[in-house]
C-alpha cells in the first residue's frame, strides 16, 4: 500500500484536507489545484479519501445533499461522502475523475460558507483597480466571455463559480479554482467586492441599478446550492439578502467586445 | 346551515422570510423554492399567528385595508391559503395551531 497523500486545497480561507493512498488521485488533486494547496496540517475539515472503480454515466446522476442523525451526507452516482460538522472530518468514496473531487469540494464549501455568512455564486469575477468586480448569470450569459475580454491589469478570481463571504469590513471575493468553460484555475487573490452585475447581451455596452427585491430574486436564482435542509436555506437567504442590502447590484447589458470593460 | 368552520394560518417554521424593497420574500426550505407575496398574502402572512380565527383576519386586517367585500375577502384568502400552504408557507388548519 502506499503511503498517504496528504493535502489542503484552500478557497476563500477554509481548508479542505484530503488524504488518499491513490497516486493517480494525488496527481489529479495537483493538476486540478495548484495554486490553491497547502500543507494538510493547516486543513478546516479532513476527509479521508477511498478511490473506487468508475462506472462511465454515474456523474450524470443527480446530487442528494442532507442531514441525517447529525451528519452530512453527499451523494451521486460517482461519489459519496460524509461529514461530521461537529468534529469537521469525513470519508469521501469517489472515482478517480477530478470533475467528482471539484463538485464535492463546491458543496463542502457551500456548506462551510453558509455559516459564515456568505455563499458561492454561478458568477465570473474579476479584480482590477484592487476591487472585486463579479458577473452571474446562467449558462450562456457571457461569464466566460466577460473573462476572456479581461483586461491585461485584471485578475480573474474565476470564470464559472465566484466564492462570496461578508467579513468586519465589508463583503470579499476569493478567486476559486472551479472554472467553467475557460478550463483554468482563478487567481487565488481576494479584494473587496464593488459590485455584483446581472449579465445580459445587447446591442449597447450600458449599466443599469437593479431594485433589490429583483436582484435578491436573480442571485437567488444564481447561488450554488444543494441541501435539502430548511436550516442551511434560511443561512443562504440570510447571507444573499444581507449581501443585497449592501453591496450595488446592477444590471450589465453588454456586447461582446472588449469594449465593455469601458462601461465598469 | 351550520355555522361556518373556523380556519386558522400560521407561518411555517421551515421557510426564510424577509422584506426587501418593500416586497415580502419567501424562501421553502422544503425545496428552496422561492416566492414573493403580493401586498395581501403579506397581510395574510403577517397576521397569521396561528390562534386568530382566518375570517377574523380578513374582518380586521383585509377588509378595510383593501376596500372589499367580507364573504368575497374570504373566500380568496382560503383560496390563497390554501395555495401557500400546498407549497409549505404557511399551515392551514380547521383547529388553532400551537407554536
Amino acid at each position: 500500500m502506499n503511503a498517504p497523500f496528504d493535502t489542503c486545497v484552500r478557497v476563500g480561507g477554509v481548508g479542505v484536507g484530503l488524504s488518499t493512498s491513490s497516486d493517480a488521485f494525488a496527481g489529479i488533486l495537483a493538476k486540478r489545484f495548484a495554486g490553491f494547496m497547502e500543507p494538510a496540517g493547516e486543513a478546516d475539515y479532513l476527509f479521508d479519501v477511498e478511490v473506487v472503480e468508475a462506472r462511465d454515466d454515474a456523474s450524470d446522476e443527480d446530487v442528494r445533499v442532507w442531514r441525517e442523525e447529525g451528519l452530512w451526507r453527499i451523494e451521486r452516482g460517482d461519489f459519496r461522502a460524509v461529514l461530521d460538522p461537529r468534529t469537521r472530518r469525513g470519508r469521501i468514496r469517489q472515482h478517480a475523475n477530478p470533475y467528482s473531487v471539484d463538485s464535492l469540494l463546491r458543496i463542502v464549501h457551500t456548506i462551510a460558507l453558509a455559516d459564515e455568512g456568505g455563499f458561492l455564486l454561478h458568477a465570473a469575477s474579476v479584480v482590477r483597480g484592487g476591487r472585486a468586480q463579479v458577473f452571474t448569470g446562467a449558462s450562456g450569459a457571457g461569464k466566460t466571455t466577460l473573462s476572456r475580454l479581461a483586461p491585461p491589469d485584471t485578475h480573474v478570481l474565476t470564470d464559472e463559480i465566484s466564492y462570496l463571504r461578508r467579513e468586519d469590513t465589508g463583503y470579499v471575493a476569493y478567486g476559486t479554482p472551479f472554472s467553467g468553460e475557460l478550463g483554468v484555475p482563478g487567481a487565488n487573490v481576494s479584494a473587496p467586492l464593488a459590485a455584483i452585475h446581472l449579465l445580459a447581451q445587447g446591442p449597447e455596452n450600458r449599466v443599469e441599478d437593479v431594485a433589490p427585491a429583483a436582484a435578491a430574486r436573480a442571485i437567488l436564482g444564481n447561488v450554488l446550492f444543494f441541501a435539502e435542509d430548511a436550516m442551511l436555506v434560511r443561512r443562504v437567504f440570510a447571507a444573499v439578502l444581507d449581501a443585497v442590502e449592501r453591496v450595488p447590484v446592477r444590471c450589465l447589458t453588454f456586447v461582446p467586445d472588449e469594449s465593455v470593460w469601458e462601461v465598469l | 346551515m351550520g355555522s361556518p368552520v373556523n380556519r386558522y394560518i400560521a407561518r411555517s417554521p421551515d421557510v426564510a422570510a424577509r422584506r426587501i424593497g418593500g416586497e415580502l420574500m419567501i424562501m421553502s426550505g422544503r425545496d428552496s423554492s422561492l416566492f414573493s407575496l403580493n401586498e395581501t398574502a403579506a397581510a395574510l402572512w403577517d397576521a397569521a399567528d396561528g390562534t386568530t380565527p382566518l375570517a377574523g383576519i380578513v374582518e380586521r386586517e383585509i377588509c378595510p385595508r383593501f376596500d372589499v367585500e367580507p364573504a368575497e375577502a374570504l373566500a380568496d384568502a382560503e383560496a390563497l391559503a390554501s395555495e401557500l400552504a400546498s407549497h409549505g408557507i404557511l399551515v392551514f388548519s380547521e383547529a388553532p395551531i400551537p407554536r
